[in-house]
């Protein structure tokens, strides 16, 4: 299955955000459920094997979009490899909030999940992405992530994960015990890196900040992640729960 | 192969290599890293993730070593975004800038001296391909090194703060031989074909974690 969907904002007249598109594309459902906030309904399983999945997000500059999902997406194997492209432009002093339930690598899957952001000046964007490997009980399929990020042209983060090869995937360096993987990418700023049980704020080379978090479960890869979210956000930190 | 690689790849080059155990002191101190099959894991992962990253950026700057006007400054903004991990970025630029000195001092060359006005403290894999571009290696071969430099520095320094046995983690160096020759040549290809956008990115979470963990330790004998 081939599928594109697309959400774009526009700023009014009178300075308020608008949603301009709303395309949908079974699987990728999109619904406006705020005046500025859009969720991704999955109207089928999947992605599986073989599905080409394209998101396309663009936030006009000086507006303001929250993007989630209601449910978790289960990657299924099927024939060949599945592929999730988001693509999305976050426009000069725009704000973005990404922030979709996580996505479950179900065993023998094969999956790319690629996302490019590229970002204007005084952009404010808040990026959450969350791969659990595999249901639970269940060794993952293969998963291949990368996330790119710009800012005015500029690299800011470039980071590849690979999931399902056992050696690796176990490596005291890689994910170690760990079920689930993490990241949140901010433009906030941070002074100094912090660093607790599982997870770690690390302020990046250019203007923005890294979550990063390994857990055991979903649970606690949530509570993790969003202890480094508010100890960036925030400039007292706080012990994770 | 250059002879000049043996030279860049011994851990007795003067360029403070030594001081740095690649994670290995933390990994260690959690329990992560205990025996040779654990240490054997540690160098794996870290090869093929952040290894296979820092081998293709090295094998690019040892391409645009070649050019008239070669733009470090992009290299080294390529190196910061795949470098999250402040602590990490900090070890980098440290061996960088004392890799340059001694490269400076060992192969003299024009592009040396541009790199040193360019960035007096270029992260890692800039001051690697540089002075094997100046010692007459090959970008495949500057790869090599790079690969070789993400395993050989953890291996040595598990030796010493575990008290292995240091012919069985030799073994398990050259065990890794042929997955150093393969993220090399990977990243040779990498480096040749796309645009420094494009080139790897393999992160490694857990290394990340240690990194800033190790940064924060109170008491500590290897800098990173």
């Amino acid at each position: 299955m081939r599928a594109s969907a697309a959400v774009a904002t526009a700023l009014t007249g009178d300075g308020r955000t608008i949603i301009r598109r709303l395309a949908s594309a079974p699987p990728l459902t999109l619904r406006q459920t705020g005046p500025r906030a859009v969720h991704l309904i999955s109207t089928a399983a999947g992605p599986l094997g073989g599905d080409r999945l394209a998101l396309d997000v663009d936030v006009a500059p000086y507006t303001t979009l929250e993007l989630g999902s209601v449910a978790g997406t289960l990657v299924l194997p099927g024939d060949g490899a599945s592929e999730m492209l988001v693509t999305a432009r976050v426009g000069a002093g725009a704000t973005l909030r990404f922030a979709p339930e996580p996505t479950v690598l179900a065993a023998g899957c094969d999956h790319r999940l690629l996302v490019r952001l590229t970002l204007e000046a005084d952009a404010d964007v808040f990026w959450r992405e969350e791969i659990v490997f595999g249901r639970h009980g269940e060794s993952p399929g293969r998963c291949h992530a990368r996330f790119d990020a710009t800012c005015d042209g500029l690299p800011l983060l470039r980071q590849e994960f690979t999931i399902g090869d056992p050696a690796l995937d176990a490596s005291p360096a890689v994910y170690g015990t760990a079920r689930c993987v993490g990241t949140t990418f901010l433009t906030a700023r941070t002074d100094k890196p912090t660093v607790s049980d599982g997870v770690a704020v690390l302020p990046l080379a250019g203007p923005g900040t890294l979550v990063s978090a390994l857990a055991a479960d979903a649970v606690e890869l949530r509570s993790r992640l969003e202890w480094g979210e508010q100890t960036a956000l925030t400039p007292a930190p706080t012990s994770p729960r | 192969m250059n002879p000049a690689l043996l030279l860049l790849t011994d851990s007795r080059l003067p360029a403070g290599g030594h001081a740095h155990s690649g994670g290995a002191e933390r990994a260690i101190a959690s329990g992560a890293v205990r025996d040779v099959p654990s240490l054997e894991a540690f160098l794996r992962g870290r090869l093929h993730t952040t290894g296979t990253a820092t081998a293709a950026l090295t094998a690019a700057v040892c391409a645009e070593a070649a050019s008239a006007e070669p733009r470090w400054a992009a290299l080294d903004a390529e190196v910061d975004a795949r470098t999250a991990s402040p602590a990490q970025r900090e070890a980098s630029t440290t061996q960088g800038r004392l890799l340059l000195r001694v490269a400076r001092r060992v192969w003299p060359s024009p592009v040396l001296d541009g790199l040193a006005r360019a960035t007096p403290s270029p992260h890692h894999p800039l001051a690697l391909g540089v002075a094997a571009h100046a010692a007459g290696a090959t970008p495949g071969e500057a790869a090599l090194a790079a690969a070789y430099h993400a395993v050989s520095g953890a291996a040595t320094a598990a030796v010493r703060l575990l008290g292995l046995d240091p012919v069985a983690v030799h073994g398990l160096l050259a065990d890794l031989a042929p997955d150093l020759a393969a993220v090399a040549a990977q990243a040779g290809l990498a480096a040749g074909a796309a645009g420094w956008e494009a080139l790897p990115a393999g992160s490694a979470p857990a290394l990340d974690l240690i990194a800033e963990q190790h940064a924060q330790a109170a008491v500590r004998l290897f800098v990173s």
